[in-house]
């Protein structure tokens, strides 16, 4: 059995409801973009967990490299006065 | 829904580590595992853990796409439309369930052709359960009830197992599997209650034929499984063979009063000081009997599974051929989303989501 002839491997996202963006909820192998959507249906929308599916090859997708991680995304954990909760208010207009 | 916890494993596939680098790398991880921290697919992981991993999911897989035949049996042979539909539903279930754990596979670094290779010539293992025929329309509601019931209480523990995608996978899995549990306890219930004689007959027939393979679901006993110990310190298994299987009976016995059925069990009996149900020895000769390929229907299940293989194959070239056809034509009519869908979707692969190598590289 010959490895080269299985359909290639698609990520599937759904959108749960309108207003709600689309979720990656997994993958599935198809031979071309109709079929992945079918598929999608089928697979990851048997239960109305959706109104709208979209596909996209894997091999398409760029990710952020893991080994990466720290370097990329720690150097905002010193940042706090991004955050709103940093800034301490008087009671009567903390709600702000 | 129907992993089995079956330590088919080679006794130890650890590789000397092999430098200071692997060191730090192994220590790191073990020090993810203990603070309860999920593993992602492309994190560093040891072979070792990848290796059960791709195998405890493959088996599980397989066991999916094989258990839907002994109930594929029933559908067009259900007493109502309503029956029917359940079944067919429930079959459906069992086929999705098998996609998601052979994806959750993959991300592992192994291809599904290699998996189903696997299966089909007899290396890979699937549960037991499905080795048994299933002889009357008693069985379907049986199948639910006990099998679906003991691969739940199998499963939910795995819906924390340290590697995320197969967490992910699990986490969907029984979401849907409470109903094949339900419809499966409510068609015995409705035999039993408004049934005739010898429907109420044949509901215990299954129940007698059923609940000795039901309870071997849980794999061998603690004492006689010894991979489980690593399995656990990797967070790949929460719950022991034994005490999943005493929870097991300790709820179905109730549920079994309620149907009005007996358990083959003469030795089932309440303990007070243990507060569980004592159960009578379990035949593990039958077990490994019926896992090493030479249960009732071992053969004639792997037949159906080669056959049905074999005779798509022309189907898959077909759309490959037919896909391959098109990309290199311009754009026809009816062909792909249009420019709306399209951009929105190349918004969303800004989102990183979780990505896995593409199986042509």
């Amino acid at each position: 059995m010959s490895h080269g002839s299985e359909w290639p491997l698609w990520e599937v996202f759904v959108r749960s409801k309108a207003g709600l963006d689309h979720k990656h909820c997994g993958s599935l192998h198809a031979a071309d973009a109709a079929m992945a959507i079918q598929l999608a249906r089928d697979v990851y929308t048997r239960r109305q967990e959706g109104t709208s599916v979209w596909v996209v090859r894997s091999d398409q997708i760029t990710a952020s490299d893991p080994g990466d991680k720290e370097m990329y995304f720690d150097p905002a954990a010193d940042k706090v006065y991004r955050h709103p909760t940093f800034y301490v208010l008087p009671d009567a207009v903390d709600h702000m | 829904m129907y992993t089995q916890a079956m330590d088919t494993a080679p006794k130890d596939e650890r590789e000397a580590i092999a430098s200071v680098e692997q060191a730090e790398l192994q220590r790191r991880f073990d020090q993810r595992i203990d603070a309860g921290e999920f593993i992602e697919a492309k994190d560093w992981m040891p072979d070792h853990y990848r290796k059960t991993l791709v195998r405890q999911i493959s088996q599980h897989a397989h066991s999916e796409i094989v258990g839907m035949l002994p109930e594929g049996n029933w559908i067009t042979r259900a007493p109502s439309l309503k029956r029917k539909a359940i079944l067919l539903a429930k079959v459906q279930d069992e086929g999705g369930h098998g996609l998601y754990l052979y994806a959750a596979a993959e991300t592992l670094g192994t291809s599904r052709d290699q998996m189903i290779e696997a299966l089909h010539a007899g290396k890979a293992k699937y549960s037991s359960i499905f080795n048994y025929p299933t002889l009357t329309w008693a069985d379907m509601g049986t199948i639910g009830w006990l099998v679906d019931g003991a691969a739940i209480m199998n499963q939910v523990p795995i819906c924390r197992c340290s590697y995320a995608p197969y967490a992910r996978a699990m986490i969907r899995i029984c979401r849907e599997e409470s109903f094949h549990q339900r419809q499966g306890f409510e068609s015995l219930l409705t035999m039993m209650r408004e049934g005739t004689d010898a429907q109420r007959a044949m509901v215990q027939d299954a129940v007698d034929r059923w609940w000795w393979p039901s309870i071997m679901m849980f794999g061998p006993p603690d004492d006689k499984s010894p991979n489980s110990a690593q399995s656990m310190r990797w967070g790949i298994k929460r719950i022991s063979n034994d005490e999943l299987r005493q929870k097991f009976v300790d709820a179905t016995v109730e549920q079994a009063k309620v149907l009005g059925v007996t358990l083959p069990d003469p030795e089932l009996k309440w303990n007070d000081a243990r507060g569980h149900w004592d159960f009578g020895a379990i035949d593990w000769d039958e077990f490994w009997r019926v896992v090493s390929g030479d249960g009732p229907c071992n053969r004639e299940r792997l037949a159906a599974r080669v056959a049905a293989w074999e005779e798509g194959a022309w189907v898959r070239e077909a759309a490959l051929a037919y896909a391959s056809k098109r990309s290199v034509r311009p754009s026809g009519p009816g062909q792909g989303p249009g420019i709306d869908q399209r951009s929105a979707a190349a918004g969303a692969t800004g989102s990183t989501p979780a990505v896995r190598e593409a199986e042509s590289s």
